[in-house]
């Protein structure tokens, strides 16, 4: 040991100049990213300008009932005369505000669930038992009941959607919880007298959000499918209020005759929980530093 | 030379773009005789590892591909056969033994079964006649009662039996080249020495040429018969075990051969009398109790440990793993709630203490992990991880940034270092910052557990001084928990030995390593590597 020198330490002491290219860029190159957003950016455009370049979406028109898609009315119109355009249009508002409320909330309160019952021993089984008999309760009839019990509104259907979405999110942060708190940057931080509430903020909830992230995304593509589907069963969104899932339950009766009535806000749905899907998975695959080192 | 079994000429393997460097190993020449443990030595990075692989045919082949040169295995240059010859060559004409023994088995598949997927693959012998042979290699390599073990799983087994599997694999068709990657690294000194054995014994009796890769000059002394040096991917000089070992010509190799710590402890002056800083009483840890479901298990990590140390002073807990040692670190440290006993700090028993007494006590003692690479916040820069204690303890922001440009440079980095990120040193950099984050606390006690395990060996000596030249300067206790007889013989005033969670020899290094007392002291010392070989001394 006698030859190590002050030199030796210097050398050992010459820093490395390694660069992360930053997640900005990262995102940039990755081409699910890329197309899942501008999709979806198209999407969130048309909600937002649809009474720009549509007609009313509710006013009735009995004279142009079930008419096929035309240079007048692109999508065509349902049983009442109604455009289809304009209702997709419109539709797209409900899906996109309840799969992104959805998403929120789910994430929020699942977040502060999770770092809880994977960090504080003795609330863990009770939180965990809690969220198992919360799983068992099928999503579809529980929203359907709770929407009997306080009527359709947005909000409903929101708090019903979120229910069922909360375990799967506890879980999650759970899991990366319970690895994290064993790390020894984490026990270094006890020992140099970190309290509780910081060594959560700053030393585990880091953690936890690139997993959360891609998981709201596939929370809210979930949540936009389960919407339609309430729509469809006649227990969503009220029927004045243009849905994907009630537009398309309208015309289920028509079908054979009117197919456009289903065709369009089908084909909007499908491509919008696709263009979340692609986005979460092009996450997934950047924000995973054993995947994205691959790339 | 028909008694070379493998020549390897001038190989050069590129990595792939944007790497830190272009070749992952340069032109590499060396052979591997019948009869032969050829050591290949180095640090991490330098290109030891490829070299078997590429031998093995199992290197990435999009990543690395080799550029240049040759690899004849009784004269056939493996470079030149197609997946399947090579499949075919593999287990039969060579074989590998990996390092990490439950990883490198399935852990769904009977062991005998495993060694007798090999026969099955490559010969046309029938099932009982396998069976016959499987049996038959698993008592040449010493394992107990074959017959019944030929059914059990890996984890069934302990790590020392599970690497004698995988050499029992490697023997199965009697290759001419066994190819070792560090395989007694995971494993327990005593362990490691009965392997080394076994490998010395099975190439004598089979004759094979073997190409044994480590990272330690010990296993060196006791098994080599030639040594190849490499770094940074080239080979720096090769030669015989004496060579080598007691006349380096290169540079290089006379530092790695310096910074072995010798098992000799040097004189030190007897303990002036100085406060007692850290005391433990009758520390008990119990793991698991008797559940409501299960009956349970009761694990006893820590029984009665006694310990004792003063300022200034080094106390060194040796032991294999599963011998407590950690565990009364991480008592100590309060990191988990000891079942019984008295830990005593400045006079007061934190032992009991709830978080909230417990807080104003942690500022006095901090630890140093094991492995450098888990044991700072990626997410946080150095300088946030160093201020964070005293901040915690009311330092003002602008008085921590001074106090964290100070112990930078006393742990020999650049104070401007302080808002990097971890992912931006190197090792041994980053076991520096986690020193520097101990000392910034400004403790009585510091307790290194495995501090210098996960570094080289020339960064190790480096660390060791440091933590030397730390204790001195604050006049610090220190508890130095390490699994490797060599750096505690250096490094420590006195030693404790632990085995099964009980203290069962305490004394001062010089006196324990001259005359253990205790069977199991004893076994240690007989069992660490290269112990006839006296190495460079630390202090």
């Amino acid at each position: 040991m006698a030859n190590v020198d002050q030199d030796d330490l210097m050398a050992d002491a010459i820093l490395s100049r390694k660069e992360n290219p930053g997640v900005v860029s990262l995102m940039l190159n990755n081409r699910a990213i890329f197309w899942g957003s501008s999709l979806l950016f198209v999407f969130v455009m048309v909600a937002i300008l649809a009474p720009l370049f549509t007609a009313d979406p509710v006013s009735i028109n009995p004279i142009n009932r079930l008419k096929p898609p035309s240079a007048a009315t692109l999508f065509g119109t349902d049983f009442l005369g109604r455009d289809i355009f304009a209702r997709t249009l419109y539709g797209a508002r409900i899906s996109l505000v309840v799969g992104i409320a959805v998403a929120i909330i789910a994430i929020s309160i699942g977040l502060v669930l999770g770092l809880v019952a994977g960090y504080v021993r003795v609330l863990d089984a009770v939180i965990m038992r809690t969220m198992d008999g919360l799983m068992s309760i099928p999503a579809i009839l529980l929203a359907i009941a709770l929407i009997s019990l306080s009527g359709a509104t947005l909000g409903t259907v929101i708090v019903a959607i979120v229910i069922p979405e909360v375990p799967r999110v506890v879980r999650l942060v759970r899991a990366v919880v319970l690895t994290v708190r064993e790390e020894p940057y984490v026990e270094a931080a006890i020992a140099a007298g970190t309290k509780l509430p910081l060594i959560l903020s700053r030393h585990i909830l880091p953690n936890t959000i690139a997993p959360l992230i891609v998981q709201a995304t596939y929370v809210c593509a979930s949540a936009m499918l389960t919407e339609s589907i309430l729509g469809f069963l006649g227990a969503g969104i009220p029927p004045e209020i243009p849905s994907w899932g009630n537009i398309m339950s309208e015309g289920r009766t028509y079908f054979q005759i009117s197919p456009w009535i289903i065709f369009f806000p089908g084909i909007a749905l499908a491509l919008t929980v696709l263009a979340v899907n692609i986005v979460g998975d092009g996450l997934r695959d950047t924000l995973d530093p054993r995947i994205a080192r691959k790339m | 030379m028909s008694d070379t079994v493998l020549e390897i000429k001038g190989l050069t393997v590129r990595l792939p773009e944007g790497a830190d460097r272009e070749f992952a190993i340069e032109d590499v020449s060396l052979t591997v005789g019948k009869g032969e443990i050829v050591c290949i030595v180095g640090e991490s990075g330098s290109g030891k590892s490829v070299t078997a692989f590429t031998v093995m045919g199992l290197i990435p082949k999009k990543d690395l591909v080799p550029v240049a040169g040759q690899i004849l295995l009784q004269g056939d240059d493996l470079l030149k056969k197609s997946d399947r010859q090579m499949r075919k060559l593999r287990g039969e004409k060579m074989a590998m033994v990996f390092q990490e023994p439950m990883t490198a088995l399935n852990p769904v598949v009977k062991v005998g079964d495993q060694i007798g997927e090999l026969l099955e693959i490559h010969t046309n012998m029938s099932r009982a006649a396998r069976k016959t042979r499987v049996i038959e290699v698993m008592k040449d390599v010493s394992l107990p009662d074959p017959e019944k073990m030929y059914n059990s799983f890996p984890h069934q087994l302990s790590g020392g039996q599970r690497q004698r599997i995988m050499i029992a694999m490697a023997l199965a068709l009697e290759p001419g080249l066994l190819i070792a990657d560090e395989p007694t690294t995971a494993l327990d000194v005593t362990t490691q020495a009965e392997v080394l054995e076994l490998i010395k014994d099975i190439q004598r009796r089979h004759g094979m040429g073997v190409m044994f890769i480590t990272h330690d000059f010990g296993v060196v002394a006791d098994i080599a018969t030639r040594v190849i040096v490499m770094q940074h991917g080239k080979v720096v000089e090769q030669g015989t075990r004496d060579q080598i070992l007691t006349d380096p010509q290169h540079p290089y190799t006379k530092m790695l051969i310096g910074s072995v710590p010798s098992l000799t402890p040097p004189d030190r002056p007897e303990p002036k009398a100085a406060e007692v800083a850290l005391e433990a009483h009758k520390l008990n840890k119990v793991y698991g109790t008797s559940g409501f479901f299960s009956k349970g298990r009761v694990v006893h990590a820590a029984q009665d440990v006694e310990l004792v140390v003063h300022r200034g002073e080094t106390l060194g807990v040796v032991g294999e793993s599963g011998s407590g040692k950690s565990t009364v670190a991480r008592c100590i440290v309060r990191l988990i709630d000891p079942t019984g006993g008295d830990i005593t700090i400045n006079g007061a028993n934190i032992a009991t203490m709830t978080e909230r007494e417990m807080r104003p006590y942690r500022q006095q003692i901090q630890i140093v992990f094991q492995d450098p690479y888990r044991s700072l916040n990626p997410r946080r820069t150095v300088g946030q991880s160093i201020v964070e204690g005293p901040m915690n303890f009311g330092l003002g922001a602008a008085e921590a940034q001074v106090r964290a440009e100070d112990l930078m440079r006393i742990v020999g980095l650049a104070p401007e270092a302080l808002d990097r990120f971890p992912h931006q040193f190197s090792g041994g950099q980053r076991q520096r910052v986690c020193i520097a984050r101990a000392l910034a606390m400004e403790p009585k006690v510091l307790i290194a557990d495995e501090a210098v395990s996960a570094l080289d060996v020339s960064v190790q000596a480096q660390v060791l001084r440091l933590l030397h030249d730390v204790r001195e300067r604050y006049d610090l206790a220190m508890l130095f928990i390490t699994h490797d007889l060599r750096v505690a013989a250096q490094i420590c005033d006195r030693i404790m030995v632990m085995q099964h969670g009980v203290v069962v020899e305490q004394g001062r290094t010089a006196d324990v390593y001259a005359n253990p007392n205790h069977p199991y002291t004893k076994s240690l010392l007989a069992a660490a590597p290269g112990r006839d070989m006296d190495f460079a001394r630390l202090a």
